[in-house]
């Protein structure tokens, strides 16, 4: 990297801790979070990328790739990470510029982790729509440790079982949503047999998801060993561009996101899906997908946690589609 | 003043599909259709995976009427994704028959002899379980849509041409 470009940032001025791991460092300041590599200097607006670091954070490094943005990301390798900028952009490689390094993914994990305690500042919660938070700007100030180190909710059989994941309520902390108010929270009507009161179950699935508490973060819902109904509620922008490194699924449960599709390798735009309550979409293997939902949405997702999935990954034979026809 | 929303669901009677605009891609690759539109287009209780990853699939199914009872070795979950559905339960007496091998569900002949375990009153967005080796069979006096989460089996029907996008 030309070091004459690099820029200046006064962290003891903003109060901020800087953060390097191998060749790689980060930095911030009022406004943006700066990835500093051998290769050279990238800047990100600080409440996007804070946002990108909690979901990159909270899903494990996640499947596949979780770009920032066209040019900084992680790349998942289940056991360790690829750290990269520029190697998703056509022009970045063109250029020479492109530059991966890899960790081990606890010890890249332990520092995303000091990094987003340390850069989230106390009113803004890096989970929530914008509407719904502060702000992250200005200068460093208090924490927001409770909301960033939130617990996903994952159900091993079904959510509501007695011993399973429990159902959402006022009194648990999870109030319906000011975008959710007009969806119905009754739950189902169970009339057991006598003697089969244990083995009935059901419970209000949209009610359930109009109490969630973050957007853009799948809990896990109902399991049939590893197909993982993967719920979430979705505002404003997904804060990362997913580029899966396996078959996903999308279901649109309410109202309509918009997904912008990029080439997963070189950042090019491919397609628009727009996706309206009942739609259901596969995303392949070999893209990146960003989506934008304008108004609090209903989304499935639906993944495939199968090991033999991990196989194909490695052998190079995972299908980058479903089905053909 | 806080702002009011309205939530849009969709169903059988009333969607308004969306789509895939390609720049530079098939949109077949995308599988894209709509539960609603399958579920109209459906014979009742006709099974049609929308949705499928290696084996696993999310099927559509549309109620209208009684199903025939059904029955499968693992776990269901079945979702009322508009109108009312009721799920009738059953313990089978003999269990014999239910192949702990073999994946999807299967259609059952007739009444099968077992003892009622009851029912749930299923309404839009309700999810029940369809516990393993349970028959189940689903009533709704209007056509209804419900979505699946199962595993493929003989009795799945795959008819990706007729209900994606092409």
């Amino acid at each position: 990297m030309n070091q004459q470009l690099k820029c200046t940032v006064d962290s003891a001025a903003v109060g901020y801790q800087t953060f390097t791991i191998g060749q790689v460092k980060f930095e911030r300041c009022e406004y943006f979070a700066y990835i500093n590599c051998p290769k050279g200097e990238h800047l990100i607006p600080i409440d996007a990328f804070l946002r990108a670091l909690m979901r990159d954070v909270a899903w494990g490094f996640f499947y596949g790739t979780v770009a920032f943005d066209d040019v900084f990301g992680t790349t998942n390798h289940y056991g360790n990470v690829d750290i990269y900028m520029g190697s998703k952009h056509s022009e970045w490689v063109k250029a020479g510029r492109d530059y991966v390094e890899n960790f081990k993914s606890d010890l890249l994990m332990a520092l995303f982790r000091a990094m987003l305690s340390d850069w989230t500042n106390a009113g803004f919660d890096p989970f929530a729509a914008p509407q719904e938070t502060g702000t992250a700007f200005g200068r460093k100030h208090g924490n927001e440790d409770s909301l960033i180190n939130r617990k996903r909710e994952v159900a091993r059989r079904m959510v509501g079982i007695p011993g399973d994941a429990a159902l959402r309520s006022d009194d648990t902390g999870f109030p319906v949503n000011r975008a959710f108010l007009d969806v119905d929270q009754q739950q189902p009507v169970i009339q057991a047999e006598p003697g089969f009161e244990g083995e009935l179950h059901a419970y209000n699935f949209f009610g359930y998801l109009a109490r969630s508490a973050v957007t853009w973060n799948p809990s896990v819902v109902s399991v049939i060993r590893q197909s993982l109904f993967c719920p979430t509620t979705e505002e404003f922008v997904l804060p990362i561009d997913h580029g899966n490194d396996r078959v996903e699924w999308f279901i649109q449960l309410s109202d309509e996101i918009v997904w912008d599709i990029k080439d997963g390798a070189t950042s090019a735009p491919k397609a628009k899906v727009t996706m309206r309550a009942g739609d259901v979409c596969a995303m392949p293997g070999d893209i990146r997908h960003k989506g934008q939902s304008p108004k609090r949405s209903m989304l499935l997702v639906w993944e495939n946690a199968s090991p033999q999935i991990m196989d194909m990954i490695r052998d190079g034979t995972v299908p980058m589609v479903p089905v053909t026809f | 003043m806080v702002a009011a929303y309205r939530t849009v669901f969709g169903s059988i009677d009333d969607y308004r599909k969306g789509g895939v605009e390609c720049l530079n891609d098939d949109p077949k690759r995308y599988v894209y259709s709509n539960m609603f539109e399958v579920a109209a287009n459906s014979r009742p209780h006709e099974r049609i995976a929308v949705a499928r990853n290696l084996d696993y699939t999310i099927e559509v199914c549309r109620a209208e009427g009684l199903s025939p009872w059904m029955v499968c070795a693992h776990d269901e979950f079945v979702v009322a994704m508009d109108y009312d559905v009721t799920v009738h339960y059953r313990k089978l007496d003999d269990e014999s028959g239910i192949d702990d091998s073999k994946d999807g569900f299967r259609t059952l002949a007739g009444e099968p002899a077992g003892r009622a375990m009851g029912r749930i009153f299923l309404k839009r967005g309700h999810q029940a379980l369809l516990p393993e080796k349970r028959a189940y069979r689903f009533e709704a006096s209007r056509p209804a849509t419900l979505m699946l989460q199962s595993v493929s089996g003989p009795e799945t029907q795959e008819k990706w041409a007729d209900i994606c996008q092409k």
